[in-house]
């Protein structure tokens, strides 16, 4: 008989070998030389965590009690696995892309990184988890108790073994689990370890199915029919337990804390699903394919009474094979342990991150800049929590006595568990999923489960007998196992249905009826569309690769020149000549700096992520690209803004220029109208120059009046030479106007005197003295030269038989209005615009002067402030003087 | 920021695809699949006779049977991961 002395020391030696192999894991992962530690086939192994002793020891108890329904366990998480293609490899893409830590942080993120939710997760997963950690302790303790039975040696020690275990496990998981803080949250070490752990459980469990078999039992064949023969040997399956645990074990699968651990968030590459989706199922049915033959040999072959849990070592045992019941032995530790370690590591940083944590934050609002500590705190917070959680699970076993009530708690723990699918599988799937349909359906859900299974499976007064026998508060309809009346269902069956059932439709109503906010459905559309938003898949190996897809995105920024340029620089920097540079953070940063300059900060900062950290772009950076983009619109906004002006500006110019070309024009016109009106005179002065200096036999009579023509050709060029001098001076604004105070009447009295002096015509001038008694303040010979010549222009132009002219006088306002009218035929109507232009005559046969006179007085005018226009609709042509009475030089 | 390529095609559903990539949206769609039909055929033996103990299906036909079925989908998978090792890297939109 083995000792219990043997065992021990057995146990110990396998423990230290998983410490030794997890600690030379964690170097090699430390160091990078750990390619191989992250095959595929590691990954699958730690998949394995799904089978614990519950199933190493409990599928066999479970087959012997109900024939093949054992099956079920394990055919839903072959059925999630299969279908890998549509629903783990977007759970594994979503969690790699934003870093998920736990199930509940998953959540979270998804629903908005609603810290509601998350604790609610992290609750019902701590009560969903602990009994069934405390389930592995017993499995421990109870086949530490067969070899103790065997053992006539050993003492009452085992009582304590429970205690030990539990804190050898502890120990492992804080020291493998919370080494340091990853910011993937690997644990290369502890995932070796189970690895390993993995391949012991399926070699013991395959041992003893072939032992059984081969040896017991004599071939395949005998064993069949042994089957056949024994009690189990008909096909008694419920058809609604069978259907309901396959649902549940798939769903337990996916929402299990330790397998979310193991799946999601160690995983270190996406590809390994590949091999994982044939690889795990082919695991589990290796695991499952000895069990009906050793539960139907162990029911022939073992005394009626004994513990069927138990058939795997007592069944070596009891046929002398002590090293395959110690291998056995070995396989059930392996199994307990390492799904002890990975829940406890997986709670803890569930409890960690989503409980202590942000109380911890909150209540350290000032300090909480100090991030060196935080990461200690963190640290300390997750070991404190797999210390508790440790301790939950003992104290539980201690209070439940370890009997029956704690075999059924695998199932019970399921459907718990499960109650996390709803909200699951709608964020991955579904936009509409809110935080408040979330935590509507998970907190039906859970109250259902709570108190149809969970309360009632514990057993012994936790849920008082009247209320079982008839319903909370008397109501018949609230009864645990018969919710709605519904009597004569299997307990897990009717919990299954109606939690779930009600769970989906709480999710599903309060969703739609409910509005997410900002966060929440950005984080929604990341998550369903998370093939579209994230990088294909890619493993955290092979950096080349990642340069080269940092080049690609950086040719489509800066251009291919530039970046071939930028990325040969590089390269010779670090020393490599002609090949692509190393992705190293100097480099990299550089790269960013680069990228911002074209595409802002937080963009290029997102883009280099998703390229080298493989990580999708998390709201945060989303949100700083909004910010940035805003900045980039008020920027452009200015932009335009400028341009608006620049193209006002640029109006004004046009409009200068083509005022300009129209002053030069008619500066050319005038010029040449000048020289027209010049060269007349000069013409007419060189011909009777020429006859005075070549005609000898000119009388005298002729000479003089050759000579008067000159004189007058002289005069009138004179004059003309005077006027355009005083144009030119007056336009330039050169002239310097002599104001002085005033009468109208006095103005008017010297201009008529002086355009009425030896002039040819007559002319009545009509006028009321008395109105014209305005006293005014400006340059009044200027305005009696204006005076002068519209009296002139009378003079020439009316064509009445007895000319007059009416000149009244008055004031309006601050101005003086003199208006001249004769009683000739007046202006055309087409000449009227004409009239005060230069060189603008009416009529060519009168031209007495160079048509510069009514020019000469608009600008005079204007000059003193005020202006002369035309009077259309009079008698005959008249014109209108206004002039300010305190007149100011006008510019 | 880059100027389109010739060959770059239109974004948005395209009528015909390629053969090669018309193949391998059957192919995902028989991924999509798989696990219904599994489940289906898991879930057969619900249809198995109960009640007179002489018509049960004997337990070592059940076994051969789910375990059969259980085999035959692990193969059918690990094909399919086969034939699909080399989508890893190219492109990922046009199969999902």
């Amino acid at each position: 008989m083995a000792s219990l002395n043997l065992l021990l020391s057995v146990c110990f030696c396998y423990v230290i070998l998983l410490f030794l192999v997890a600690f030379v894991a964690d170097r090699l992962a430390a160091r990078g030389r750990s390619t191989w530690l992250r095959s595929p086939l590691i990954y699958t192994l730690s998949l394995s965590i799904y089978c614990t002793a519950w199933t190493f020891y409990g599928a066999v108890g479970y087959a012997a009690r109900s024939g093949l329904e054992f099956v079920t366990i394990y055919l839903g998480p072959t059925l999630v696995m299969i279908g890998w293609w549509w629903g783990l490899r977007k759970l594994v893409r979503i969690g790699r892309s934003h870093r998920v830590t736990s199930i509940a942080d998953l959540l979270s993120s998804r629903y908005g990184k609603s810290n509601t939710l998350a604790i609610g997760v992290t609750i019902l997963a701590v009560i969903g988890v602990t009994p069934y950690i405390s389930l592995q302790l017993q499995s421990i303790t109870l086949s530490f108790s067969i070899f103790a039975d065997a053992d006539p040696g050993s003492d009452d020690r085992v009582g304590a073994t429970v205690i030990w275990v539990a804190a050898g496990l502890a120990v492992f998981a804080i020291l493998f689990g919370t080494r340091n803080l990853d910011a993937n949250e690997r644990h290369h070490g502890v995932v070796m370890a189970i690895a390993i752990e993995a391949v012991v459980k399926l070699v013991a469990l395959l041992a003893v199915g072939v032992f059984v078999v081969w040896q017991v039992s004599g071939g395949i064949e005998a064993t069949m029919a042994r089957i056949d023969a024994s009690e189990i040997g008909r096909w008694q399956v419920d058809g609604g337990r069978w259907a309901s645990i396959t649902f549940l074990a798939a769903a337990a699968f996916v929402c299990l804390p330790r397998m979310f651990q193991v799946m999601v968030v160690e995983n270190d590459d996406e590809r390994h699903l590949r091999t994982a989706a044939w690889a795990f199922p082919l695991y589990l049915l290796l695991m499952s394919l000895f069990v009906v033959p050793i539960a139907a040999i162990g029911l022939e072959l073992m005394p009626a009474g004994s513990n069927p849990d138990l058939f795997v070592l007592t069944i070596p045992l009891s046929q002398g094979r002590e090293g395959l019941a110690m291998l056995s032995f070995l396989g059930g530790f392996s199994s307990a342990t390492s799904m002890v370690i990975v829940a406890a590591m997986a709670l803890s940083t569930m409890v960690s991150n989503q409980i202590v944590m942000p109380i911890w934050l909150s209540s350290q609002t000032q300090q909480a800049s100090q991030s060196g500590d935080v990461r200690k705190i963190v640290l300390l917070s997750r070991r404190i929590s797999i210390g508790a959680i440790m301790v939950l699970g003992v104290a539980y076993y201690e209070m439940s006595g370890g009997g029956a009530a704690l075999a059924s708690i695998g199932l019970i723990s399921f459907a718990g568990i499960a109650q996390i699918l709803p909200a699951l599988v709608g964020g991955l799937f579904w936009r509409g999923a809110t935080r408040l349909g979330a935590i509507a359906g998970l907190s039906v859900g859970f109250g259902i489960w709570m108190f149809s299974l969970l309360l009632p499976g514990l057993g012994s007064g936790l849920i008082p007998q009247h209320v079982m026998e008839q319903g909370l508060f008397g109501i018949a309809a609230l009864r645990p196992h018969a919710l709605f009346s519904i009597t004569g269902m299997d307990p897990i069956e009717h919990c299954v249905l109606w939690s779930l059932t009600l769970n989906t439709l709480a999710f599903f109503i309060v969703s739609v009826a409910s509005f997410p906010n900002p966060v929440e459905r950005l984080q929604g559309a990341q998550f369903v569309n998370v093939f579209e938003h994230s990088a294909g898949p890619r493993g955290w190996t092979g950096s080349v690769a990642q340069s080269e897809d940092l080049m690609v995105m950086t040719q489509r920024i800066l251009g291919t020149q530039d970046a071939r340029d930028l990325f040969q620089r590089e390269a010779a920097l670090q020393g490599e000549y002609g090949q692509l540079p190393e992705p190293t953070p100097e480099f990299l940063e550089r790269l960013e700096r680069q990228l911002a300059g074209s595409v802002g900060a937080a963009t290029a900062h997102a883009m280099i992520g998703q390229i080298v950290g493989g990580s999708s772009v998390s709201v945060q950076d989303l949100l700083a690209v909004a910010d940035e983009s805003a900045q980039m619109l008020e920027y452009s906004s200015q932009l335009e803004a400028q341009s608006e002006e620049l193209s006002r500006t640029a109006r004004k110019l046009r409009e200068a220029n083509e005022k300009l070309t129209q002053i030069s024009l008619q500066k050319d016109t005038f010029l040449s109208q000048v020289s027209h009106e010049l060269r007349t005179p000069m013409t007419s002065i060189r011909a009777f120059s020429e006859i005075l200096r070549d005609a000898s036999d000119l009388d005298e009579a002729d000479k003089r009046k050759y000579a008067t023509i000159i004189h007058d050709e002289a005069l009138r060029l004179t004059r003309l030479l005077n006027d355009l001098l005083d144009l030119s001076v007056l336009e330039s604004g050169q002239v310097s106007l002599n104001m002085r105070p005033g009468n109208v009447k006095d103005v008017l009295d010297h201009s008529i005197v002086s355009a009425l002096a030896g002039a040819d015509g007559s002319l009545d001038v009509i006028r009321d003295e008395a109105s014209e008694r305005i006293p005014l303040y400006s340059d009044l010979d200027r305005l009696a030269q204006v005076f002068i010549n519209l009296i002139t222009n009378a003079l020439k132009y009316c064509d009445a038989g007895q000319p007059q002219l009416r000149i009244t006088a008055r004031t309006a306002g601050d101005n003086v209005v003199v208006d001249m009218v004769d009683n000739g035929s007046g202006i055309p109507t087409e000449a009227q615009a004409m009239v005060f232009e230069k060189f603008a005559r009416v009529s060519a046969e009168k031209a007495g002067g160079a048509g510069l006179g009514l020019a000469i007085c608009r600008e005079i005018m204007q000059r003193l402030g005020g202006d002369v226009v035309y009077l259309a609709g009079q008698s005959g042509a008249g014109f209108r003087v206004t002039l300010p009475t305190k007149g100011e030089i006008k510019g | 920021m880059s100027e389109r390529r010739g060959g770059e095609t239109p974004r948005g559903p395209t009528l015909f695809l390629e053969r090669q990539s018309y193949r391998r949206r059957r192919l995902s769609e028989v991924a999509r699949l798989m696990p219904i039909f599994g489940a289906g055929l898991f879930m057969v033996p619900l249809l198995w006779p109960v009640g007179d103990e002489s018509e049960k299906v004997q337990t070592s036909s059940a076994i051969l049977y789910l375990f059969g079925v259980w085999g035959g989908l692990i193969l059918a998978i690990a094909l399919f991961g086969l034939v699909t090792r080399s989508w890893a890297k190219s492109d990922q939109r046009e199969i999902d």
